[in-house]
């Protein structure tokens, strides 16, 4: 870029004073934009929602305008509302039975199809299939097939001798969570073999037949020279599939729409829950930062491995 | 040696096909049911294929979902098109001008990706009803927007990263402009990115459900995500109509991955994380 400003050697000051004036803007034609719609989208929305979740809002706000200053008011009511801190913790228990499935299946998937075998391609990529149903379908088909008198897991169930009475899935506070993180599980298998295939198709071959050589077992191999080496990967994933899991929301609102009596209440449905059902807008919007708040502190881990990958390109 | 190895690809192609059945069983089950009489579906025994295939299901459905395809068609159309509008110009700018602010906007570009949904909809929802934009095309479309911006910019950039810089100097020399080189030179070569992030751009939109569900208050704006599950509420035993309602829906994704395999698994890493 140096070398075509010197081509075009401007002949007066002031023409060159406005050319550089105008070759500074350029970047930002291309980018303004983005900027713009970032601003407006996320940047204002975001601050918006700091202001509300200062306020008292309510629906009448919406008629007047008027929303009186609170403070902290909204978040310290959160932590004597036992729903939102029953809510933090079904939170935790959807996240982390939900990425210990989806993470040890997909695991286990990425290890199967490693080596290719006839077909392994197009099955492969037909398991992508659950990952790009919009979740508002995966919920309907879990729906029907948790189905108390029609579903068919209850009938097999009751074929194979599991059960005796068909299990309310859906409808019982005991199974309803349980149900929701299996269909969750289902949803997020895809993404983490996938990311998991292509690790192991970039570990170093040399390394493993040596392990082979040496009379490690498969299990040795795995725990000893495969995981360590995907470890990195492990952690992206992992933060990826956290700061996923926490937001999700279509899914469980389909399903169970956070009940029955709150079962499946998580911050993301409470939040929505409070906002459009009660119409308090300040709370759900206190709920929403910490939910933001939550998410970044996972995703603080993540930027750190992709500072790294960037610093690596500018290389 | 040769027939071990014939024996384990046999062995492995049998797991594998059982496997592949068990997780893609659900969708089996949703296309079973949606050619399925109404009766045979609240039968004690459930019926394993569709035979013979009965299409009342999607008469049902056409006729009463029909308008809330076209709908989600042209929402997503329209909020990929902008998407990829802002983005493309976007993720050059990034890749050539050397700026002080590119590490940060790029660090911006991920984490805003991990807002939680839910959030943005509280928000966006009280501006929009301040601006008095409920329920109309242009917030459903901005908002579903804000679904892929960010992601197309990170994909689009990883894509020009690979365009070689000679090319692009070459054409500024040649006195198109950046402008023209944009045009000329780059748009051309990053067609692979371009088609990868337009088409998850029309995927998030077309799945969104909760913009949907928050900014139309008023049944006139109604996405077909919006519309399966209001169905669910209306028919909740009609699960044939159901059922067909959520195959059309598939649709669209299903086509996708068919045509653009290669690019749906360049674009699952959203561009983020460099392989």
């Amino acid at each position: 870029m140096l070398a075509i400003e010197s081509v075009k050697a401007p002949d007066a000051s002031r023409v060159r004073r406005k050319m550089t004036w105008k070759r500074r803007l350029i970047p930002f034609t291309f980018t303004g934009p983005a900027i713009i719609f970032l601003v407006a989208m996320f940047g204002y929305p975001l601050f918006y929602n700091v202001q509300m979740s200062l306020q008292h809002v309510t629906v009448g706000t919406f008629l007047t305008g008027i929303a009186p200053f609170v403070g902290l008011d909204n978040y310290t009511d959160l932590l004597s509302d036992p729903l939102f801190i029953a809510s933090l913790q079904r939170t935790a228990v959807f996240t982390v039975f939900s990425i210990i499935g989806q993470m040890s299946i997909g695991m286990g998937l990425a290890l199967f199809f490693w080596r290719a075998f006839p077909f392994s391609t197009a099955m492969r990529a037909l398991m992508l299939v659950p990952w790009l149903l919009p979740l508002v379908v995966s919920a309907t088909i879990f729906r029907w097939i948790f189905d108390l008198d029609a579903g068919i897991l209850n009938y097999v169930m009751e074929q194979l001798n599991l059960i005796q009475q068909p299990i309310p899935w859906i409808t019982s506070v005991d199974y309803a969570m349980p149900a929701t993180i299996i269909t969750n599980i289902w949803v997020g298998i895809p993404f983490s073999m996938a990311v998991f295939y292509s690790g192991l198709q970039s570990l170093p071959r040399e390394v493993l037949e040596a392990a082979h050589l040496d009379g490690a077992t498969p299990w040795q191999r795995f725990w000893r020279v495969i995981f360590p080496m995907l470890a990195p990967l492990t952690g992206v994933v992992f933060t990826l599939s956290v700061t996923y899991t926490v937001k999700v929301f279509d899914l469980i609102y389909i399903l169970t729409a956070g009940g029955p009596a709150n079962a499946t209440q998580t911050l993301a449905t409470y939040a929505y829950q409070l906002s459009f059902r009660n119409l308090d807008w300040g709370h759900g919007a206190a709920i929403g930062n910490i939910l933001i708040v939550i998410s970044l502190g996972f995703a603080f881990f993540y930027l750190r491995s992709f500072k790294k990958s960037l610093a690596a390109e500018d290389a | 040696m040769f027939r071990s190895r014939l024996a384990q690809d046999l062995t492995k192609l049998m797991i594998g096909l059982i496997v592949v059945g068990l997780v893609l069983f659900p969708v089996y089950w949703m296309a079973n049911a949606s050619f399925q009489p109404r009766i045979a579906l609240l039968a004690a025994t459930p019926s394993w294929f569709p035979l013979p295939p009965i299409i009342e299901g999607y008469q049902n459905a056409l006729v009463s979902q029909g308008g809330s395809l076209l709908t989600s068609c042209f929402v997503a159309c329209t909020s990929a098109i902008l998407a990829l509008a802002i983005a493309t110009p976007c993720a050059y700018g990034l890749v050539i001008f050397k700026m002080r602010f590119t590490t940060f906007f790029i660090f911006v570009l991920l984490l805003v990706q991990m807002i939680p949904n839910v959030v943005m909809a509280n928000a966006l929802y009280t501006i929009f009803a301040r601006a008095g934009w409920l329920n109309t095309y242009q917030s459903l479309i901005l908002s579903d927007a804000s679904l892929s911006v960010p992601f197309a910019i990170l994909l689009l950039r990883a894509f020009m990263v690979s365009v070689p810089k000679t090319l692009t100097e070459a054409a500024l020399v040649d006195g198109a402009g950046y402008w023209g080189a944009f045009f000329r030179v780059v748009l051309p070569l990053s067609r692979n990115g371009i088609i990868t992030a337009g088409l998850f751009s029309f995927l998030f939109a077309w799945s969104d459900f909760l913009y949907a569900l928050t900014m139309s208050t008023k049944q006139k704006i109604v996405p077909i995500t919006l519309s399966i599950y209001q169905f669910i509420g209306t028919h909740g035993t009609d699960w044939t109509s159901v059922m067909a309602t959520a195959v059309m829906a598939s649709i669209p994704p299903i086509v996708l991955l068919l045509m653009g395999q290669r690019y749906i698994t360049a674009g699952l890493m959203g561009g983020a994380v460099k392989e």
